[in-house]
């Protein structure tokens, strides 16, 4: 017969699975840097070594962090976020050398390098996850701000739209300038509606659930529990006109759909979204010159002298082949936009279909690891909380990733983690954060169990609060 | 709750196993039918960025690859410049490639069969493939005294070493400096190329390899050569000499260049009729000859086919169904004959190697990156062009044009020189071309030489020894030193 197993203990191997992880994230940085410098420049740059500190830095605080504050949380999820993250900022170093020799070759001037600034970010984004674990120290609390959190990502999506306050970059009004900084606040409402939608629909999905109105014989929901869907629609259909983003136009609208459809149980939801998708899509692509373009670009990318922004990116993707021409010697820097929208093709060109691949299981893991928090959670809210988090990060990877590979229209996102983007960094680490919390919440041991390991006398008689309190964890000996 | 997950689950693994089947298409089996699309410049720019092999003259690079800070790695430099770019051609990241740098590419690229091995090691040591160097058969010193020779004038010179086909000297004028086109600076070298494009002196034609000009009294040799072959003259027979030549079926009538008779006499020898450039004389012997034995004299020194040097040549052409008239003119090298002076260098060549065709060419040998040789050329018999005793008679008539006859120009003192002068009309109005073809010594030669200026100045046929001769003379003299 097995003995139970000590939960401290358990909570420790986790971290130390952790901490692993972290460290090999660590080193895989110093070769991945290393070897960009090295077939390029031949020495290895100052940039490079600040870029490989951030990171060393950004996996400390995560250790230390999860040590304090989610003992019991998934290992795997942070790093694989961190190594996402470190993927993307060897590919923007590598970069930042193409362009920089292509500045002195014409005489141009050197640009600045963005990866140190993206390194800066990634330490930000792993404090604002390190500040989130502390402040949220029980996840249910969120649910009670349902209302300003969903009005506040609102806000911030529409922010853009304020004159004055907006900036139009490459057509989409997606960006406010603040101070001489340019954020993306479309990023942020992500979160936050993220939480708005669980949280809204962890009260209202049963009586959504319920079909009181009969249509031709067939069950229907009442009217009026249709505004909600109708009402992020319209929304969704504004982000796509006003700013014309049609990424955060398609996340928010697929995100609210799969929400809405899982906490009701009612297939009928989903097809209606569905429906209301298409017909949105149907009124985006006759209605507006942007939309027929990217449609255009999607079925004839190689029209014309075969030089859109799609072609290049696909040159670049098919040229990697299977294991692409090495770190430092493919030619990223033909394709657009190579740091950001299209960071994808230019890590496939390099490490081709191997590294691809290696990215997408990375997403696919971190996914899974969503969706198993989901699953193990028994409050409705963490658990739809867990579940969106997990869905807009497969949603936002599936729009930007297929966009770029050509399976659909390109529409302009973020690749989670890998992309060029401060206000995208933070807000993808704050994801990461909610999913600790709700990881550490499902797989924390009930405060039972704990005492049957930890006590040989007698059951205490104490409230379960006061028990939690007993063993909260004090910080660890080791 | 978890059923719904669970489906949820299974659209998202659905939506993963899309992207990672998608790019499967586009990076293995898909690929090649993406990359080799024109708006893809990877395959190109990979070309460019390897360490291309030199091109070599005479333990010389005039041609190299030179370590770049940028995008493309290697910048191309031509230490020949304009004097060896009808050699070297030019190798330009918008323009593609011309010269040695297109016809040896495998070679200088690195990509040929023979650097097979050489690329596996530079494989395995992590390095990216190098080129192979190419060696020239160029001899540096007749190429500059070509060079010097057609300064300031419009022409080609072709050179060639008689027993083996070896090209010693190749030069065009004028000519184009082909590290303007290398530069890594997409304005500059389009500027220069489209300013080349326009000028109308057409500095970047091949001219000794692919402008056709009329022969004229070079020509004459072949006209002798077929005469001599068909047994109906000797050096010494007396042959027509008069001051006019009604043209057979033709009202017009040929005059000499001499505006008279040739010589004092109606008649005279055949060696005397070439020295002093005799159209009337060579007239009626091709009229006695026929088209046809011209032509296919004309076709066994190389005319109405190419040559590969390895660029290719263009064809040289005599006149495919002339009627009397018009062989009496193809004879004298005027009416549609037409000749480049790689040609017109075979000819001289072939009867300086006792009647003999060897095919022209420019790569000596191929070098592997760490030097050691892959591939020496050897010289190769194309055909027969003439009987021995036959290119011996012409090479004695060819010595007494040069010491005595139309040839003075390019005597060296000590040493026997054959040669053919030649001046052929072009065009109404513009000025004909002169000609020099010969080789050196007499007795073991060396070299032959063929010199054409074109438009080059007075109508008499002194002008092919005064504008080409000397020319010749000076290359002939930079191979023999």
């Amino acid at each position: 017969m097995q003995l139970p197993v000590n939960p401290e203990l358990l909570g420790r191997r986790w971290r130390r699975q952790e901490a692993f992880l972290l460290s090999a994230v660590v080193v895989m940085m110093a070769v991945g840097l290393a070897a960009v410098d090295l077939s390029t420049v031949e020495h290895i740059q100052a940039t490079s070594i600040r870029v490989f500190a951030s990171v060393a830095v950004c996996a400390v605080i995560i250790a230390i962090t999860m040590r304090m504050r989610a003992r019991y949380a998934d290992p795997f999820i942070s790093p694989i976020a961190l190594m996402l993250l470190g993927i993307g900022l060897i590919q923007i170093h590598r970069l930042d050398i193409a362009e920089q020799i292509q500045a002195i070759t014409t005489a141009q001037p050197v640009p600045t390098s963005r990866a140190p600034m993206q390194a800066l970010w990634a330490v930000i984004g792993v404090l604002a996850l390190a500040a989130v674990l502390m402040a949220v120290r029980e996840h249910r609390r969120l649910q009670r701000l349902t209302w300003t959190i969903t009005l506040a990502g609102l806000a911030m999506l529409l922010l853009p739209l304020v004159p004055g306050l907006g900036r139009t970059i490459r057509g989409a009004t997606l960006w406010v300038s603040i101070g001489g900084f340019s954020i993306q606040p479309a990023e942020t409402a992500k979160v936050l509606l993220t939480i708005g939608f669980s949280a809204y629909l962890t009260r209202y999905g049963r009586a959504l659930a319920l079909l009181r109105a009969r249509v031709a014989g067939i069950a229907v929901p009442r009217p009026r529990d249709f505004i909600p869907l109708l009402l992020i629609w319209l929304v969704s259909l504004g982000v796509l006109i006003l700013q014309r983003d049609l990424g955060t136009s398609l996340l928010f609208f697929g995100l609210f759909v799969v929400v809405l459809y899982a906490s009701t149980g009612q297939r009928l939801w989903a097809i209606l979204g569905l429906a209301m998708f298409l017909t949105g899509s149907m009124i985006g692509w006759l209605l507006f010159s942007h939309v027929q373009v990217r449609v255009d670009l999607w079925a004839n990318p190689f029209r014309g002298d075969g030089t859109s922004q799609v072609a290049l990116g696909l040159y670049g993707i098919a040229d990697g082949g299977l294991f692409g021409s090495g770190l430092g010697q493919g030619f990223p820097a033909l394709v657009p936009f190579a740091e950001s929208d299209f960071i994808f093709a230019s890590i496939s060109e390099e490490l081709g279909l191997a590294g691809s691949i290696a990215c997408l299981l990375l997403y696919a893991l971190l996914v899974q690891r969503g969706l198993r928090t989901a699953m193990q959670l028994r409050d409705t809210f963490g658990s739809l909380l867990a579940m969106s988090l997990a869905t807009v990060i497969a949603l936002q990877t599936f729009v930007v990733i297929g966009g770029v590979t050509r399976l659909i229209p390109l529409t302009g996102l973020t690749t989670p983690f890998l992309s060029y983007g401060g206000s995208s960094l933070a807000s993808n680490f704050i994801v990461i954060a909610l999913l600790l919390r709700l990881s550490h919440a499902a797989r924390e041991p009930r405060p039972e169990f704990k005492q049957m390991t930890f006590t040989t006398g007698p059951l205490p008689t104490t409230s379960p609060d006061e028990q939690t309190q007993a063993f909260t964890p004090v910080s660890d000996p080791s | 709750m978890n059923k719904q997950i669970r489906r949820v689950a299974v659209s998202m693994v659905v939506m993963f196993l899309a992207l990672a089947a998608n790019l499967s298409y586009l990076q293995v089996v898909g690929a090649d039918s993406i990359t080799e699309r024109a708006g893809n410049k990877r395959n190109l720019l990979r070309e460019y960025s390897r360490e291309r092999g030199h091109i070599v003259v005479a333990d010389q690079a005039i041609a190299a690859s030179v370590k770049t800070a940028d995008v493309i790695a290697y910048l191309r430099q031509y230490s020949g410049g304009p004097e060896y770019a009808a050699v070297t051609g030019f190798y330009s990241y918008i323009y593609g490639a011309t010269g040695i740098e297109r016809a040896a590419n495998t070679v200088l690229a690195g990509s040929d069969d023979s650097l097979l091995l050489d690329r596996i090691t530079q494989l395995l040591a992590g390095r990216k493939p190098r080129g192979g160097a190419v060696v020239l058969t160029i001899n540096p010193d007749a190429q500059a005294a070509a060079w010097e020779g057609l300064k300031g004038r419009t022409g080609a010179v072709v050179a060639l070493e008689p027993h083996t086909g070896r090209i010693l000297a190749l030069v065009s004028s004028p000519s184009f400096d082909p590290n303007l086109l290398t530069v890594h600076n997409a304005n500059a070298v389009q500027a220069y190329y489209r300013q080349q494009m326009r000028d109308p002196a057409q500095p970047m034609l091949n001219r000794p390899l692919v402008r056709s000009y009329p022969p004229g009294s070079t020509f004459k040799l072949v006209t002798a050569a077929a005469a001599l072959e068909a047994g109906l003259v000797t050096p010494d027979a007396q042959v027509e000499a008069p001051a006019t030549f009604q043209l057979p079926g033709s009202t017009k009538k040929l005059r000499n260049w001499q505006k008279g008779k040739c010589a004092g006499s109606d008649t005279i020898t055949l060696a005397q009729a070439l020295a002093v450039s005799c159209n009337t004389s060579f007239a009626i012997l091709g009229d006695e000859v026929g088209a046809d034995a011209l032509r296919r004299q004309a076709r066994n020194f190389g005319f109405d086919s190419n040559f590969q040097v390895p660029m290719i040549s263009a064809t040289s052409r005599f006149p495919a169904n002339p009627d009397r008239a018009q062989t009496s003119l193809s004879a004298i090298g005027q009416f549609d004959v037409q000749a480049t002076a790689l040609q017109m260098a075979v000819v001289a060549a072939a009867i300086a190697d006792g009647g003999m065709v060897m095919n022209p060419y420019l790569i000596d040998r191929v070098l592997a990156p760490d030097l050691t040789v892959l591939r020496q050329t050897t010289p190769t018999v194309r055909n027969r062009a003439v009987k021995v005793e036959t290119a011996t008679a012409l090479t004695d008539m060819m010595e007494q044009v040069v010491s005595r006859g139309t040839g003075g120009n390019a005597r060296i003192t000590g040493i026997a020189v054959a040669g053919k002068t030649g001046t052929a009309q072009t065009a109404q109005g513009s000025k004909p071309h002169a000609w020099f073809i010969g080789f050196a010594p007499v007795k073991n030669p060396q070299v032959a030489v063929a010199v054409v200026i074109e438009n080059g100045g007075g109508s008499a046929e002194v002008s092919g020894n005064k504008l080409a001769a000397p020319i010749a003379r000076e290359v002939m003299k930079a191979v023999l030193k």
